[in-house]
């Protein structure tokens, strides 16, 4: 079935329709992922946006459901060059044709989607909408593009109640460290074993067990850490958990008091879709925590709601970061990393209080701001996402920072014996 | 980190001769990173033993030394130039084990030169098997369970404890060299003997197989602060078990999910890391396909092919990028080129699917073994570019100039389902027109994957081909069907031939025409699409630019300017008879018209060349040679001209259809390209220039072919017409072996006239000139050393010419001079002439660039392809600084060295012949012209004498000869083995041969001796007939297999004798810089 992408400044593509029939309005992102897609599908990021992946072959290795970071997609709509009939791989459970049906998410094949892409980067991010109605009235739709604003995204996507990721208590309960099965050929016998190894569990670059810590009674415990959940992607609390430490997500619109009132070693803040400046109670709560002493680490919308809690303004890209390329440099070593992006909003660097805040990490590409160092608080933020999925895994150890900064604010440091990993080498 | 500012001067070395395992793709990223270091003000001073290529060129190194690539050659030249740095990672295999033996020795640290990009610690942890696996271990990176090995019988005893099959890789070698998997113990020691054997170290790592699992390659970039990146991943389509060289491979990745390739992509950061290489880095790895398992095949830590093809897929310059990272640069500080905005440090993103399709050479040694193992046989490779993986597989296809432009392209129809389910299970080169035929024939995704191992996902889109095949010759053509097979990169000719089954080829080619018409009137054209890091997320500067159907807009358009445009066509994948020196030509003639004010469109489809690198030419088209591809390109660019000249037979071909384009052609006219190829007019035109050449006529039948020969005589010289390399070309001496030869040439339809001409016997001499229609520069006349029946490729080529008298060489280029204005020739002509006595004949004229062309610019001096780009664009000689005719010689020897591969082909016949079969050359330069011919022996890796014992059989006729050669080989202390007849013949003059058996019969037989490693030397003169089973074919591929040096002329051994007499003046070998000669 025809179907139409038609742009807020009168572009019309036209291609075929994918997923559910349904009319959708939204705004208009690219994502230059090659890998990765149902991860992106299923972050609740972008809510409110309809992704156009730059990849033009998207569905090759179905959906594992496993890789969902979130119960459900999102976004309002998904468009691609091609969508793989035949996906192929050992734990696809279903295609994304299927996928898409199965969660009445539309979508639209078969455009030019280097063409569209070009047009969001030299024109800006705007709205669209896909249709199959081939008798379209662009007269009619254009004014309702431009009028349209997707507003209270993040109350959408957050849990309605709050619940607990319990910790692991040893490393195997992890995925393999990388997917290895390391072979030790003198040791090695094939009568031992008729097949080698096998792991289906997704692997995990955890090696240490940094979110476990001495309880003082001579054994150890979970660090509790509270996720505040302003539209979280599950491997935030994964992250956490897989280094130990017990996870509770609270709901977006949760007094900091309540989640203070459980005396969490420290506070996470999650990604999340939206302007930053639409979440005002958000944000008086964030100033709450801030204030509060308790260590804190926030990702991407958390990043800025914590910005703005503090005084500083943020405002939108023309086109955003959306991709799993993009190189950001830690200030305070000079190293650039590689990093997982998805947002649409930047931190205004230039209204920073320089007592407050200063910044920790720059994108090497535009020179925007990717992170902050709180100066008069246990406090941490990047803009961009070390809990990946989908992307590079080089900055995971942030997480493990954040861990430091928690012990550290307790008067604990290091780790209990036993609880790293042999093989960790670095 | 800012530039180290104590690096001033680096030498660069280079990877030597072409030979399987090491091509072109070093001399595009040796002229990468000599451009990138002279851009920062470096003094760059290059070796590299191989003329052909761009890098040894004055204007892209400071000093440039073509010498043989040892130890002591470089110690000389680093005494000499006292570089501060050595960049040693830019030559591949060859120029790492250099870097590290020179470092090993304590030599660079006694002259305070640092090893650049690498250490030698570094080097040995990637290289040295043992330490390898070591290092993996520790990291926890996980290796499949091996033991290295030194002898056959610890191999065998650790196969038995890890199981069968198991598989070989020899330490040091090039292209996996010697190795293989064994199924069973006596495939193990046959390939274990072989593979102790060719080891550098004599070692052989024996490991668990791994055969069947996904092969996925990740490039990676590191600089010294840490900071690393991948630069792109690879998925082989054909599983593990192939040579990567060996394998079609589409970049990026397409079956792996994010949790896969952020697994491999980390695990390939934590490796470069603990290695500690600061520059490029290549990982191979096996991924389980059923779970999340993994193993590290290998690492190259430096740049390789993969690097190449990886740099070509994405726009990334990863050759340029690691030689600034070896000046001390961290990648944020690099400018990423291409968008002159974002850094080096960031990783580049595709919006489209490359296919990379290795070209082998099959069809050049028919007798050879087809199937693919974990030895490379590719000689090159072609790349595609396009918006999905099937119309990239199908550019890929076409782009070989293999008589293939479809999956129909081999009959397979013939085969019952049973036949193709046990031919599904060969692994060759025609594995996936074999799938082709098992999917028509209604064959399961499932069975072939099981069979094959390749990815349903892949078989899933070839399937897509097939019917799309299927229904294009069912019809009916709606504008739909038209519009999906050409997104799928279907030619018109293929709709054509599909679409009207059994019309006669005119008709089906008329019929291209209709399709064109019809998609035309469609709306249904090529727009062109850039390549460009970012996936668009970034403004471009470079136009790069691949072609696609379908689509909305076209970049190309936008790019269009109002200049003066040329379109230079390149040469196609590297191939026997057609190598880097046309790409050579190709860029210099590209350079020359850039600096006349012309705007430069090159369309190539090769990712290992210099020509296809983003800023050689002001645009580049990443697209298949044909007609079709070449017009999509002239649609949009409208080019003033073309030139043909330069990119060997691949751009020749396409003279007469850009003429129907309307793109006017540089240079010589087409109409006297074809009277030189044309037997009856070429005849004219040397009666009239009164030039004599061995009588002969155009046949097409064997039994035409047959009535000429006995009318001539035999023996006669069979070959086809409008080839290079000499491709088909046989000296036939029978009746028989006409029926064979023409039997061979006539497996594919012939356009043209197949030649016969009587053959020859005397000297085969040379010219390259440059003509501007009124006056000819001759730089110099080449003498071969072979005579005449043996390829002037697989030649010893000498200049200036030695043997011959003032009167043939002023005859020569009164010829020459002669023929260029007979044949208007504007631009480039090479003419082989053969010299018997006083009397000179003419082999064949071609008026275009020729193999030789780098060599002879080289060594006098003489730029002859930018002089002929000038004249090409009106200048005459004269005005350019030229006196016309032959130039005056030069007072130094310069020899150029064929190079072969063929102990790598499994079954290929070894012996030199009018078929061409080398890949590769080097050269010797000198004052003396025994010690230029030393160090050509010595640059081409025949270093001897090393035990003094040889053996020697010849055919009859030769035994005279022999005599002498075995008479002079004595007296330099060496032990002559013979079998009856030729060691009688010898032991009746005086020479002490021994006899030994013929093989069959008992030990010892000249098979034992070869097998105990006592021989350094095989002279073996191949009686006439080809017979795969004949003694003298298993001879010689048993002393190439084994490292034994293989003489099949008795030419080349008088050389090799006379070098070797002389030796001992050569022990102290005089280096030359020939940008200063």
């Amino acid at each position: 079935m025809q179907a139409f992408l038609i742009l807020e400044d009168g572009t019309v593509f036209k291609g075929s329709r994918i997923g559910a029939d349904r009319d959708v309005i939204s705004e208009i992102v690219f994502n230059t992922s090659m890998a990765g897609y149902p991860e992106v599908l299923t972050d609740p990021s972008y809510e409110g946006q309809s992704v156009c992946m730059t990849y033009p072959l998207i569905g090759n290795y179905g959906i594992c459901t496993d890789d969902m970071e979130s119960s459900r997609p999102w976004m309002d709509a998904l468009i691609v060059r091609e969508a793989a009939r035949v996906p192929s791989n050992f734990r696809s459970d279903m295609s994304l044709l299927k996928f898409m049906e199965k969660y009445e998410l539309p979508g639209i094949e078969g455009i030019d989607t280097r063409a569209l892409t070009r047009i969001l980067r030299e024109r800006g991010t705007m709205n669209g909408m896909i249709t199959s109605d081939a008798n379209y009235d662009l007269q009619a739709i254009l004014p309702k593009l431009k009028a349209y604003t997707c507003g209270k995204v993040v109350e959408k996507v957050s849990c309605s109640e709050k619940y607990t990721v319990k910790g692991v208590s040893d490393l195997s309960e992890n995925g393999p460290l990388s997917g290895r099965a390391v072979f030790d050929p003198d040791t090695y016998h094939p009568e031992d074993t008729e097949e080698p190894v096998k792991h289906e569990k997704r692997p995990s670059l955890v090696r240490e067990l940094t979110g476990i810590v001495p309880d003082g009674k001579g054994g150890t415990r979970h660090l509790s850490i509270a996720l505040l959940d302003v539209g979280a992607k599950r491997n935030i609390a994964g992250s956490l958990a897989a280094r130990g430490c017990d996870v509770t997500v609270y709901p977006a619109l949760t007094a900091a008091e309540e989640i203070l009132a459980s005396h969490p070693d420290g506070i996470m803040l999650s990604n999340g879709p939206g302007d930053p400046k639409e979440c005002t109670s958000i944000i008086e709560e964030v100033r709450r925590m801030y204030e509060s002493d308790v260590p804190i680490f926030a990702i991407c919308l958390g990043h800025q709601l914590m910005a703005l809690a503090t005084g500083a303004d943020t405002h939108k890209l023309k086109y955003g970061h959306r991709g799993g390329n993009h190189p950001v440099k830690d200030l305070s070593t000079g190293r650039v990393y590689i990093s997982s992006q998805n947002h649409g909003y930047v931190v205004d660097t230039d209204t920073l209080d320089p007592s407050v805040a200063v910044p920790a990490f720059v994108n090497v590409n535009d020179g925007t701001n990717e992170g902050l160092r709180y100066l008069k608080k246990n406090v941490f933020t990047v803009q961009f996402h070390p809990e990946a999925c989908p992307g590079p895994q080089d900055s995971g150890y942030l997480f493990d920072r954040f861990l430091e900064n928690v012990k550290s604010a307790a008067g604990m440091s290091g780790v209990p014996e036993g609880l790293s990993c042999a093989a960790a080498g670095k | 980190m800012p530039k180290d500012t104590g690096i001033r001067k680096v030498m660069v070395i280079g990877s030597g001769p072409i030979v399987i395992g090491q091509a072109a793709e070093f001399d595009y990223a040796g002229t990468q990173a000599c451009r990138a270091l002279k851009e920062e003000g470096i003094e760059v001073c290059l070796v590299n033993s191989n003329p052909a290529t761009i890098m040894t060129d004055r204007d892209i190194a400071d000093e440039v030394y073509i010498e043989p690539l040892t130890n002591e050659v470089l110690e000389k030249i680093i005494e000499k130039e006292k570089p501060d740095g050595l960049l040693p990672n830019m030559g591949g295999q060859a120029g790492l084990n250099l870097g590290m033996n020179l470092s090993e020795s304590g030599f660079l640290d006694a002259q305070g030169v640092r090893l650049l990009g690498a250490n030698a610690l570094t080097i040995k942890k990637a290289e040295d098997r043992l330490l390898f696996k070591e290092t993996m271990l520790k990291i926890g990176e996980p290796v499949a369970p091996s033991r290295v090995v030194e002898n056959v019988e610890d191999g065998v005893a650790f196969a038995a404890q890890i199981g069968y099959p198991v598989v070989l890789r020899p330490a040091y070698t090039l292209g996996g060299s010697g190795g293989g998997i064994a199924h069973s113990v006596t495939e193990l020691r046959k390939i274990l003997e072989n593979g102790l054997r060719l080891s550098r170290v004599g070692q052989v790592l024996v490991e668990r197989s791994i055969e069947g699992w996904k092969e996925i390659e990740y490039e990676v970039m590191r600089d010294s602060a840490g900071n690393c990146i991948t630069v792109c991943n690879m998925e082989n389509i054909d599983p593990v078990g192939v040579h990567t060289g060996d394998s079609i491979v589409v970049a990026p990745s397409q079956t792996l999910s994010d949790k896969e390739y952020q697994m491999l992509r980390t695990s390939a950061l934590n490796i470069i890391c603990e290695l500690g290489i600061t520059g490029g880095c290549n990982v191979q790895f096996a991924l389980h396909p059923t779970s999340f398992e993994y193993c590290v095949i290998e690492v190259n830590p430096r740049v390789s092919r993969s690097s190449a093809l990886a740099s070509k897929a994405t726009g990334y310059p990863i050759a340029k990028v690691a030689a600034k990272i070896a000046l001390g640069y961290t990648l944020d500080e690099i400018k990423n080129a291409i968008t002159g905005k974002t850094y080096a440090s960031f990783e580049p993103a595709l919006d489209y699917c490359v296919v990379k399709f290795p070209r082998l050479p099959f069809d050049k040694f028919i007798t050879a073994k087809r199937t693919l193992t974990t030895q490379m046989k590719a000689t090159g490779e072609v790349m595609s570019i396009c918006t999905n993986f099937e119309g990239a597989m199908m550019k890929a296809i076409r782009s070989l100039e293999q008589h293939v432009d479809c999956l129909d392209s081999y009959d397979f129809s013939n085969l019952s389902k049973e036949e193709l389910f046990s031919r599904l299970t060969v692994v060759d080169d025609q594995r996936i027109w074999v799938i082709a035929e098992a999917l028509r024939k209604g064959i399961s995704y499932g069975t072939i994957h099981e069979i094959t191992m390749i990815d349903e996902w892949f078989i899933d889109k070839l399937n897509h081909l097939v019917k799309i095949e299927a229904r294009l010759k069912k019809g009916p053509l709606t504008k739909e069907l038209l519009a999906e097979a050409k997104s799928c990169e279907y030619p018109d000719t293929v709709i054509a031939r599909l679409v009207n089954r059994g019309a006669a080829a005119e008709a089906a080619k008329a019929a291209a025409d209709d399709i064109r018409a019809m998609r035309l009137s469609y709306g249904i054209r090529a727009s062109y699409k850039m390549v460009d890091t970012c996936a668009a997320e970034f403004e471009a500067k470079t136009p790069y630019f691949y072609s696609v159907y379908g689509e909305n807009e076209d970049e190309a358009v936008e790019k269009l300017t109002h200049r003066k445009k040329i379109l230079v066509l390149g040469s196609g994948p590297i191939r026997i008879g057609q190598g880097i020196e046309f790409d050579y030509c190709s860029v210099h003639a590209t350079w020359a018209f850039r600096r006349a004010g012309y705007e430069t469109i090159i369309i190539n489809n090769n990712p290992e060349t210099v020509s296809t690198d983003f800023d050689i030419a002001d645009k580049l088209y990443f697209e298949p040679l044909t007609p079709e591809d070449v017009q999509n390109v002239v649609d949009i660019e409208h080019p003033d001209c073309a030139v043909v000249q330069f990119g060997g037979q691949t751009a020749i071909k396409l003279t007469q259809d850009l003429i129907k384009m309307g793109v006017p052609i540089l240079g010589t006219d087409a109409k006297d390209v074809d009277a030189a190829e044309d037997r009856e007019i070429f005849d004219e035109v040397l009666q009239k220039c009164g030039i004599s050449r061995a009588a002969g006529e155009t046949v097409f039948t064997a039994e035409e072919a047959k009535k000429v020969a006995n009318r001539l005589g035999y023996p006669v010289l069979v070959r086809p017409s409008y080839v290079l390399g000499g491709a088909g070309m046989q000296i036939a001496i029978s009746d028989e072996e006409i029926e064979q030869f023409m039997a061979i040439i006539n497996r594919y339809t012939q356009e043209h006239p197949i030649l016969v001409d009587k053959y020859l016997m005397g000297t085969e001499t040379e010219v390259d000139a440059v003509c501007d229609g009124e006056n000819i520069v001759i730089p110099g006349v080449m003498e071969h050393i072979e005579r005449s029946g043996v390829h002037s490729g697989d030649s010893i080529s000498v200049y200036p010419a030695r043997t011959l008298s003032e009167n043939v060489r002023r005859t020569i280029a009164e010829y020459t001079e002669k023929l260029a204005k007979e044949l208007h020739v504007i631009g480039l002509i090479n003419v082989q002439f053969i010299a018997i006595g006083e009397k000179v004949y003419i082999i064949e004229a071609n008026p275009r660039s020729s193999r030789t062309v780098p060599y002879i610019s080289k060594v006098t001096g003489i730029p002859i392809v930018d002089l002929a780009a000038k004249v090409m664009m009106g200048s005459k000689l004269t005005d350019l600084g030229y006196r016309p005719g032959l130039q005056p010689e030069a007072d130094y020897y310069a020899i150029k060295m064929p190079v072969f591969s063929t102990e790598k082909i499994r079954d290929a016949e070894v012996s030199v012949g009018p078929e061409m079969k080398s890949t590769g050359e080097c050269l010797g330069i000198s004052k003396s012209f025994d010690e230029a011919l030393y160090k050509a022996f010595l640059g081409a890796g025949v270093v001897l004498p090393k035990h003094r014992q040889m053996i020697i059989t010849v055919k009859d006729a030769d035994k005279g000869e022999a005599i002498e050669i075995g008479r002079r080989f004595e007296a330099l202390g060496y032990i002559i083995y013979s079998t009856r007849r030729t060691a009688d013949a010898l032991k009746e003059t005086g020479v002490h041969a021994r006899q030994v058996n013929r093989i069959g019969q008992e030990s010892p037989t000249l098979m034992d001796l070869l097998l105990g490693h006592k021989i350094d030397l095989v002279i073996d003169t191949p009686t006439q007939g080809r017979d795969k089973n004949r003694d003298g074919f298993i001879i010689r591929r048993t002393a190439i297999e084994t490292g034994v040096y293989c003489i099949t002329s008795l030419d080349t051994a008088r050389a090799l004798v006379s070098s070797l007499e002389h030796a001992s003046e050569t022990k102290n070998l005089e280096i030359v810089d020939i940008a200063k000669l």
